[in-house]
């Protein structure tokens, strides 16, 4: 048995402790919002928080997890995720969405560190998260407008 | 061009069917067959035999008691904003309330839901949604409109003419009368339905060409929206494929003992496309697969490697090829020319690489067969699926779900990955739900991919160094031989797909000859976003900037000369350059490249800035003017643009799918490079105001970005870049 906590939610589950943590939360758990894009830690469509940092979960495994506390884009709700997702949403960020949910977890993060980032430190926070819909310029204006900087 | 009929759906079906909430209007418009009908993309007419006559509805809206309103879209929402431009269509007409509209993706069934410019068939591509859809979805919107107004006046004892509608609430001023659409649904189904509705004029929108919020944006930020991988059913199982290591390689044999003695492994299956290993979830599948040993049969199995298929390209751009166009004298011309200048442009295979891989979801069971998929193809899918389960194609029930992009993969002429899923959950005989899934590994090496392709250009010219003659011959496979689309889509020999772009050369030159060679080789090959532009735009508008520069012009001043009477084109370039600061000086290791190109009755221009740093290719600043028509909503368009671009402009400088020895060399985005967000440029994107009616926005930036960065890093370097990606040397 696993003890995992993801969301603030404490849950056993009997699984391989190698299996990574990706598939825990979308096969195990149900939490599909986090997505599998490279499994080889590439592309970031698999980002979530653990202990607050940025992890892409594909290549991490759930046994690395014990005893930490998982954030899944289901269970962001700090000031900042939610000041994130609302920039995301009023600058329209999203096209065909699929990496997002990896994108606005590795904003968050960034935010976490730095109140105000530049736009050179905007891309090397977010360097490791593709998006083939290439939705950049306005995931660098969500991420400023987020930090109340003008756009 | 129209002759729609307009059925009510309501009384039919879902008055008596439906709960409660559901209940109340259902519209659709049919369209008369042939109505709007033209040559544009894939289509599907040789596939789906067409049935005079027999016209089922076509459902587009339900407004329910409960005042919501559900627009049922027939097109594939696969990040280009087709749920929301369907949406802002039947809304405008209907004077809805956009709070409370949604949209749901229709079933698979073309005689509701087909593509106006596809014949009989229903499916997403060559940036045809909203196109076909202008005038059938205001129809839908416009219809159920008057409808509830006639319920109005009825209750209320009124003149129709005196209703006003606005917002969703239906009212009348003189009698202060007001009721909101769920009030009136049920009443308004009641109502004869109006053969002949009167649409907006331009002026008259409320959110055409308004910055209407996405319909998709809120479930994608918050993480609930389903794409197939995310789909879960009771009993489901997940499925992997050990494929070919080469095409055209065989199953010998396999031992499956390795893979099933892996925790959580419960089948092993062979399928055409190869071995399935079947587990609980999709890391025991995949590990199982890694345990899984299959001994290959190679004998007929692809073996070139990139160059040797560039080098057969060359050799076979030496003699002519079938003639796509043939204008003038161009061999008399270029004879007689005082010199002639030629140049050879060639670009890779590319995979469409979207990040999702392919997957798909099949439960089959007595009543036919179930697919939840990011159904781009669903004609063309339901009919190949039936062929194999040996139903028919009403039987395969297809649930289109969001699409975690495609750039054209998902519309596979083949069917090719829903059949491997389809064969897994047939051979496991037992009904269970299967979700296969390719790993990124797989969706790089499996196939499907945008040709390579090689084109020689000759220019003649004249004494004052000016054009005489055009002369490119393409050599590259064809997309559209082997499919369901080859009648329409190969003419005389040549594939449009594969000279459109140069074919309809908009330059103004008295001789002007395009041939094409399609050798035939056992890469699988697609369609990939825009199609034959992706190559022709890049050597035509490079080579273009050749003539520019041996005519002693400036590369725009240049091609406004040639561009007279085609005032679209003109439209973009100007408007490009005058927002880039054309003329304004750069500095040193700097340049700034133009290119214009029309695809998918789409017209885009772009400026592209760029520095040149110790190898480096910098692309800075991208200033886009597109004209599409009327635009129906500008920051889709504008998003469109952005990312379109970037798309090509991954292609442009890192993107490259290579064969050694008939083995793909990439196989993750650590080797298939695609764009990241710092090498994204700033974007600006500006919208020519039009009074046509609106065409396609997902295609059309991506082609012009090669041409438009390769011109600058010329003007930046002075060397000619002709091969993509670009690489500086
Ligand atoms: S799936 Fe984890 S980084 Fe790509
Ligand atoms: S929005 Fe499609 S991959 Fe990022």
């Amino acid at each position: 048995m696993i003890q995992l906590n993801v969301n603030g939610t404490t849950r056993s589950l009997d699984i391989d402790p190698e299996m990574p943590l990706l598939w825990v939360l979308r096969e195990y758990i149900g939490l599909t919002g986090t997505k599998f894009g490279c499994g080889i830690a590439q592309c970031g469509s698999c980002t979530v928080h653990i202990d607050g940092e940025p992890v892409r979960s594909c290549s991490t495994p759930v046994s690395a997890v014990i005893g930490k506390h998982v954030t899944t884009i289901e269970g962001l709700n700090s000031p900042t995720g939610k000041a994130v997702q609302a920039a995301w949403r009023d600058l329209e960020v999203v096209q065909c969405g699929y990496c997002q949910s990896g994108q606005i977890m590795s904003a968050v993060a960034l935010l976490a560190h730095k109140e105000r980032p530049t736009d050179a430190e905007i891309d090397a926070a977010m360097q490791g998260n593709l998006c083939r819909c290439a939705t950049y310029v306005r995931i660098r204006a969500a991420i400023k407008a987020a930090s109340k900087q003008p756009v | 061009m129209k002759t729609d009929r307009i059925v009510n759906l309501s009384r039919r079906r879902f008055l008596t069917e439906s709960v409660a909430a559901a209940a109340g209007l259902t519209l659709g418009v049919l369209p008369i067959a042939g109505a709007g009908m033209r040559e544009s993309g894939p289509g599907l007419a040789g596939s789906v035999p067409a049935e005079a006559g027999d016209f089922q509805p076509n459902a587009f809206l339900r407004i329910g008691r409960d005042n919501s309103i559900t627009v049922i879209s027939k097109h594939l929402e696969m990040g280009q904003g087709t749920y929301t431009g369907m949406a802002t269509l039947v809304a405008e007409e209907l004077d809805a309330d956009w709070e409370q509209v949604r949209v749901e993706g229709a079933p698979a069934d073309a005689a509701r839901y087909r593509n106006l410019f596809w014949g009989e068939a229903q499916g997403t591509g060559g940036s045809t949604a909203i196109a076909n859809s202008w005038t059938q979805m205001r129809k839908a919107g416009a219809a159920a409109r008057q409808m509830l107004v006639e319920a109005a006046a009825e209750r209320w004892q009124v003149k129709p003419a005196e209703i006003d509608v606005k917002a969703g609430v239906v009212s009348h001023a003189a009698s202060g009368k007001k009721a909101r659409f769920g009030e009136l649904a049920d009443a308004a189904a009641e109502q004869p339905v109006p053969q002949d509705v009167l649409l907006k004029d331009q002026d008259e929108f409320r959110l055409i060409g308004k910055r209407m919020p996405r319909k998709d944006s809120p479930e994608k930020i918050d993480g609930s929206a389903k794409f197939t991988i995310d789909v879960r059913l009771p009993n489901m199982v997940t499925a992997v494929v050990a494929h070919p290591p080469r095409f055209g390689a065989k199953v010998r044999s396999f031992d499956a003992a390795g893979a099933k003695a892996m925790p959580g492994v419960k089948h092993v299956v062979q399928i055409p496309a190869g071995v399935a290993v079947v587990a609980g979830d999709y890391w025991s599948a995949k590990r199982g697969r890694d345990a899984l040993q299959v001994e290959w049969d190679e004998s007929n199995a692809f073996s070139m490697s990139s160059k040797q298929i560039l080098e057969q390209y060359r050799a076979l751009a030496k003699g002519p090829g079938t003639v796509g166009r043939n204008q003038g004298d161009t061999a008399g011309a270029l004879a007689k020319a005082a010199k002639v200048m030629e140049a050879e442009y060639s670009v890779p295979y590319l995979a469409h690489a979207p990040m999702e891989p392919m997957d798909c979801v099949v439960r089959i069971d007595a009543s036919g067969c179930e697919i939840w998929n990011g159904e781009q193809m669903n004609t063309g899918d339901q009919h190949a699926v039936a062929g194999v389960l040996g139903i028919k194609p009403e039987q395969v029930r297809i649930n289109m779900l969001y699409a975690g992009g495609s750039f054209g993969r998902r519309a596979n002429p083949k069917a090719d990955y829903v059949l491997e899923a389809v064969h897994i959950a047939k051979a496991l005989k037992s009904g269970v739900p299967v979700k296969m899934i390719w790993s990124r590994e797989d969706d790089m090496r499996a196939g499907f991919y945008r040709p390579l392709y090689l084109h020689r250009l000759r220019a003649g010219l004249n004494d004052d160094n000016q054009p005489t003659a055009w002369q490119q011959r393409i050599v590259g496979q064809s997309i559209m031989a082997g499919t369901a689309f080859e009648s329409m889509m190969i003419k005389e020999g040549v594939d449009q797909t594969s000279v459109e772009g140069a074919a309809n050369l908009p330059y103004t030159l008295d001789n002007i000859q395009i041939d094409l060679h399609s050798p035939r080789l056992q890469v699988p090959v697609q369609w990939w976003r825009s199609v034959g532009s992706t190559h022709t735009a890049f050597a035509v508008e490079c080579f273009v900037d050749e003539l520019a520069e041996a005519a002693g012009k400036d590369p725009v001043a240049f091609r406004r000369s040639y561009l007279k009477g085609h005032p679209r084109h003109l439209g973009v370039l100007n408007l490009a350059v005058e927002k880039a600061g054309w003329s304004e000086p750069m500095g040193p290791g700097r340049g700034r490249g133009v290119a214009v190109h029309e695809s998918f009755n789409s017209y885009v221009a772009q400026v592209a800035e760029v520095t040149v740093r110790r190898g480096v290719i910098y692309v800075e600043r991208v200033v886009i003017a597109v004209d599409c028509g009327i635009p129906i909503n500008p920051d889709v368009i504008e998003a469109q643009m952005q990312g379109g671009m970037g798309y090509g402009l991954a292609a442009t400088l890192a993107s490259e799918l290579t064969f050694k020895d008939g083995r793909v060399e990439q196989s993750n985005f650590h080797d298939y490079l695609s764009l990241r967000i710092d090498q994204m440029p700033e974007v600006e994107v500006y919208i020519v105001p039009s009074t046509e009616p609106p065409t396609g926005v997902g295609e059309p930036a991506t082609p012009v970005i090669a041409p438009a960065v390769a011109n600058a890093v010329y003007a930046a370097t002075g060397q000619r870049l002709r091969q993509l990606p670009l690489r500086v040397v």
